[in-house]
């Protein structure tokens, strides 16, 4: 009795990821560049904070690694992979922006002695919204929150910068204020893959923590850069691009209007939030998570333009 | 609609490796203690305050979306208070914002925008005529995700620094008039150290404000850091037969921001 008990508890606990040890899975988008795909959900204990697309670029001398998860574990996970794969140093860490799911891993690479790099407005944003989002993340993570610490850039962006993997260029590019105030991208120039961090969503929706005109206006910059492929920050690893911003686009430009409308009516801010972009509910996942929020900040964005 | 499945799991997985003691509980989440005993010392003297309807009413969302901009209304009613003040408790600065009603402004309700940092109980308390303090209380849930009661953008935002708006809109109320202030300010909280410069970003606020249809007073407004960035007010009041409205504003730095706007069909 008491062995089926224990044999049915551990199927239990390994369905569950949480408290067994999962496999952290790499897919390799292209050559040389592997990415771990998050899960479509909020950050809580189970998921360890790992709802973002995190990865790294291989070249002939060194590493960048872009975005290092949501969690300390979960950015621990990701450098024993990253040694599983190649023995090169990590020269670069990247960061595509300040939110959590993206940068709570940094204390895993710092003893690698990796430069992390990010826009040049990401350490202001790290010292504003870091310690707020340690307290905040404390009731849905709990002790997947242990030891994460919130580690600034030191080598900032300001518009473009080339690195180098050896014989593997990677081009930086730091953006307006858009999905937030310090978002990055990384483009793989030898396979034309861009890391487009939280500029690009798919299925997850899209979330505006920053500018939604300006996210309509970098999404559309960005589908001129030379890529056939992009990684999203949340979505499938890897999508052909730029294809793959239409959604996005689809779903700011539908809130955008009803915005407007709402604004040009003179409806207040409560009620418009809870009607904008309503009929998209059915094309994404945390529809209910996001869109009140994005249509509450789009609002008192939009609210400034001349009538 | 998969969360809603996974939760019946977790759930029992929770139960069931805690009764076994097999896995550690997430660390306990100690409910913050209530600071509203405090807050009633600190802002009003320890005063006594009579939580009943009919004096002001409090409309808040069950869940902040953005913990940034968070609308609240006041609503007044009953015996025409003249003084209002918004609380958010579990804020660093709980005091959003007091608001002062001129004495014939027929100030039906202001809407505005807060930051709320955490699960939080929201106090509206009005002051009436003779000196009583009567209050309205609503429960906020903290926003989820990557929300932060922070700027979004802070070049921008100091770019415009002062820029002000009014709107003008159909009042629901007979014989009142309707209208809405907008004021550009990043209302910085402050405190936080810039990891590059090792220098504090210094506290940056607007903290009075004061609206008049020509020269009586419609409100005025003292607030802190709670007030979201570009303060926003929009009201219900009683025409007096002034042709313009006109808005003064200063901040914690000593910022002046004046305007003045004509009212639409004045006569």
């Amino acid at each position: 009795m008491l062995h089926r008990i224990i044999v049915a508890l551990f199927c239990i606990l390994a369905s569950a990821g949480a408290l067994s040890a999962e496999p952290f899975a790499l897919v390799e988008v292209a050559e040389g560049i592997f990415v771990h795909q998050g899960v479509t959900s909020m950050l809580d204990r189970q998921n360890k904070g790992g709802i973002a697309n995190i990865g790294f670029i291989v070249g002939e001398d060194a590493v960048a690694v872009i975005d290092t998860g949501g969690s300390l574990i979960e950015g621990k996970e990701l450098l024993v992979a990253l040694q599983q794969k190649t023995v090169k140093p990590i020269r670069y860490v990247i960061n595509t922006h300040a939110h959590p799911d993206h940068v709570f891993g940094n204390g895993a690479f710092v003893a690698t002695g990796a430069v992390f790099v990010g826009h040049k407005n990401l350490p202001r944003s790290l010292a504003i919204r870091g310690p707020h989002y340690l307290s905040s993340f404390r009731e849905a993570m709990g002790d997947a929150l242990d030891g994460v610490t919130i580690v600034p850039p030191t080598l900032l962006v300001e518009d473009k910068m080339t690195l180098d993997l050896g014989g593997r260029p990677i081009i930086l590019h730091a953006w307006r204020t858009s999905h937030s105030d310090c978002d990055l991208t990384v483009l793989d120039v030898k396979t034309s893959t861009l890391f487009a961090g939280d500029l690009l969503f798919l299925r997850h929706v899209p979330v505006v923590d920053g500018s939604l005109l300006g996210f309509l206006d970098v999404a559309a910059k960005l589908a001129k850069i030379e890529a056939v492929r992009a990684v999203p920050g949340h979505g499938p690893a890897s999508a052909p691009f730029p294809k793959a911003l239409e959604d996005q686009r689809n779903y700011l430009e539908h809130l955008t209007r009803d915005l407007r409308a709402a604004i040009k009516k003179g409806e207040g801010v409560d009620v418009a939030a809870k009607s904008a972009a309503e009929s998209e509910r059915k094309d994404w996942s945390l529809f209910d998570e996001y869109n009140a929020r994005n249509a509450t900040a789009g609002f008192a964005e939009l609210e400034w333009e001349t009538p | 609609m998969e969360k809603n499945a996974v939760w019946p799991r977790l759930a029992a997985i929770a139960l069931l490796s805690a009764q076994l003691g097999l896995v550690q509980p997430a660390r306990a989440q100690s409910p913050a203690p209530d600071p509203w005993p405090r807050l009633v010392t600190d802002i009003f003297g320890g005063r006594q305050i009579a939580e009943r309807e009919g004096v002001v009413a409090l409309e808040a969302p069950v869940r902040a979306e953005d913990a940034a901009i968070v609308p609240m209304t006041l609503r007044f009613v009953g015996p025409y208070p003249h003084k209002a003040t918004l609380v958010i408790d579990q804020n660093p600065m709980p005091m959003a914002a007091t608001f002062t009603l001129g004495e014939r402004s027929g100030v039906g309700f202001i809407s505005t925008r807060v930051r709320v940092n955490s699960y939080t109980n929201v106090h509206a308390v009005a002051e009436t005529p003779d000196g009583a303090l009567v209050s309205a209380v609503k429960f906020v849930k903290a926003s989820g995700g990557c929300s932060a009661p922070a700027v979004k953008d802070q070049d921008e935002a100091n770019a415009n620094l002062g820029k002000m708006k009014y709107r003008e809109f159909k009042s629901a109320e007979a014989g009142k008039r309707e209208a809405q202030i907008m004021i550009r300010h990043p209302n910085n909280s402050g405190l936080q150290m810039d990891p590059i410069s090792r220098a504090y970003i210094p506290a940056h606020f607007v903290e009075y404000v004061e609206v008049r249809q020509g020269d009586d007073l419609v409100f005025s407004m003292e607030g802190g850091i709670s007030l979201s960035e570009d303060p926003n007010f929009r009201f219900s009041y009683a025409p007096n037969g002034a042709k313009t409205i006109r808005v003064e504003a200063r901040d914690n730095t000593g910022g002046t921001f004046k305007a003045e706007w004509p009212i639409a069909d004045a006569s």
